[in-house]
């Protein structure tokens, strides 16, 4: 598991994919943590970002917004994003806003892993974790 | 079996309990959807209420609004009256190599009479601007503009492309970013008048300082003329106002407090132009008749600058006590220690210290030793220990260097080798520094 020194933003690598943990609450601030950290990862070139929400207890405006700029760079980069770990509330949330049209939410993290082309997760050795 | 409807008893309760579940979601959700515009909401207030990084705080308000009803892409601009602008701020998903778009001010106001508006629903001048841009908005996907109004003024203009679910906004979320977006309008104009308040204050200073600055030369032309009528002392008012400055300065009094007391120098003998000439010019030393004519220039200068509004403290106090003594053995009004103002115990000492310095028709100026000895014989009782150390501390600096030369400059006319009277500097700080330091502990 690697701690990004400034950011503090929680991440792993599984094979091509990026494991990124999200804080307890998702805003303004640690919101921008976790869009830096997916874009690096990104143009690190990772071909899939698991966004693990287990901590996350709530979620406001702007990291609703910050979520969708993630979206929009996954899109960009045609790389899947997965949500995962997510609580009842937030999953309605993102229900009801229409987030779950370009994201799916997984249970867990094997879930998430499970989604993704075994090519893709189970590739090379884990690395940072 | 109901034989009318044709379902079963078991059916209906399945479909009733189906129907209570969806009413409970459908409440649910609706629950869930005004908590999250409440905390946008509250959100808001608080990024707002950052004042300290303007565009910082414009970003983080979009982007709330973005996120209250997951809209994808969009940006804020703020509207620019001089230059008929609206200067984009923050935007997402959205390509602004113009960070500017034109707008007339005719176009400004039609937008700022509409609350929010579609593509499609813009009309008169407000379809002529999104013709204008139709180009932009397109290329942008941009579906919703909201007009940024405070007191029917436009002060910026949201543009809002598809919302994440990709469905029509509802009435319920064109009311929802209306009132975010009201909030962010009043955020712009208070940013705006914040800016016209620090413009005015600044020009303000501006004038303040050019008005202080016609003072100090109106006060220094008149401190000429004073000494203009009595030949002998010609430049004493503003030496004073100099000797006066460097004691004060020494003593740790603030800047405005040293430019108060140097003024004051300047002002203290005013009261002399209502002495008769031929007294003040007489070459002999004052008969009784004379003196008492002399003595009356405190209080007339007092007389004369205090209906004058000041820009520094006691200006006129320091005219009518620079003759007072410490025993109350002074003039005008006898007053003793504490009782007179500080300032005018330092132009006591600058008066006095200019007047021996110098020549007078009756006599000629005293050498520097005997200036020194007479403070040692008069500390106490016409001066102030304080002031007489912080003059000696202040004349030693400046012989070893350690200040910039103003007394020695002053004195250079007059004196050589005004190094030579150290050591006697230093016998007056060491025989009066303690009792000054024990008084001024005492206050």
């Amino acid at each position: 598991m690697e701690t990004t020194g400034a950011t503090r933003i929680q991440a792993r690598c599984v094979g091509d994919t990026a494991i990124i943990y999200a804080s307890d609450y998702l805003n303004k601030l640690t919101g921008e943590r976790i869009e830096r950290e997916c874009k690096n990862q990104l143009e690190a070139g990772r071909h899939a970002v698991v966004i693990n929400f287990r901590d996350t207890e709530l979620i406001n405006s702007i990291g609703v917004s910050i979520l969708m700029g993630v979206i929009d760079a996954a899109e960009q980069s045609e790389a899947r994003l997965i949500f995962c770990d997510v609580n009842t509330q937030s999953a309605s949330l993102f229900e009801m806003l229409g987030l779950t049209k370009h994201v799916r939410i997984a249970m867990d993290e094997d879930e998430a892993l499970s989604w993704i082309e075994p090519q893709e997760s189970r590739r090379g050795v884990a690395s940072g974790s | 079996m109901d034989r009318a409807s044709g379902i079963s008893t078991r059916r209906r309760k399945r479909i009733v309990v189906l129907c209570e579940t969806q009413e409970s979601y459908c409440m649910e959700s609706n629950n869930q959807r005004l908590l999250h515009t409440f905390a946008a909401l509250a959100d808001l207030g608080q990024e707002i209420a950052n004042t300290a990084d303007f565009e910082e705080m414009l970003r983080s308000s979009f982007h709330l609004l973005l996120g209250s009803v997951a809209i994808r892409r969009g940006a804020v601009a703020q509207y620019d009256r001089q230059r008929d602008t609206l200067r984009i701020i923050s935007a997402r998903g959205i390509d602004t190599p113009d960070t500017e778009i034109q707008i007339d001010r005719k176009h400004a106001r039609a937008l700022a009479d509409r609350g929010s508006l579609t593509l499609n629903d813009a009309t008169a001048e407000a379809a002529q601007f999104m013709e204008e841009h139709q180009e932009f908005f397109a290329s942008a996907e941009i579906q919703l503009l909201l007009p940024l109004v405070v007191h029917d003024r436009l002060t910026g203009l949201v543009l809002l492309g598809e919302k994440a679910s990709g469905e029509k906004f509802t009435e319920e979320d064109l009311e929802t970013l209306a009132a975010l977006a009201r909030h962010i309008a009043v955020g712009i104009n208070s940013h705006h008048l914040l800016g016209e308040v620090k413009r005015k204050a600044e020009e303000n200073q501006r004038l303040y300082d050019g008005l202080r600055t016609i003072y100090k030369e109106t006060v220094r032309a008149f401190a000429a003329a004073i000494d203009m009528k009595d030949r002998y002392t010609q430049g004493h008012s503003v030496r004073v106002g100099k000797y006066s400055e460097v004691i004060a300065r020494e003593m740790g009094w603030s800047d405005n407090e040293v430019e108060g007391i140097t003024i004051a120098g300047y002002l203290h003998d005013i009261g002399k132009l209502i002495v008769d000439l031929s007294v003040i010019n007489s070459p002999e030393r004052f008969s009784a008749k004379d003196s008492a004519e002399m003595s009356k220039h405190p209080a007339a200068g007092y007389e004369i600058l205090a209906p004058i509004t000041h820009p520094y403290a006691d200006i006129p106090l320091m005219a009518r006590y620079h003759h007072e003594r410490i025993d109350g053995a002074g003039y005008p009004d006898g007053l003793k220690g504490d009782q007179i103002p500080a300032g005018a115990k330092i132009v006591t000492l600058a008066d006095s210290f200019d007047a021996m310095t110098t020549d007078r028709p009756y006599r000629k100026r005293l050498a520097l030793e005997d200036v020194l000895l007479d403070f040692r014989a008069n500390t106490g009782s016409q001066f102030d220990p304080a002031v007489v150390c912080a003059f000696c501390r202040a004349f030693l600096k400046e012989i070893e260097g350690k200040k910039e030369r103003r007394l020695l400059n002053l004195l250079h006319r007059n004196y050589d080798n005004v190094e030579t009277v150290s050591p006697l500097l230093n016998q007056l700080l060491s025989e009066f520094e303690v009792g000054a330091m024990a008084a001024s502990t005492a206050n």
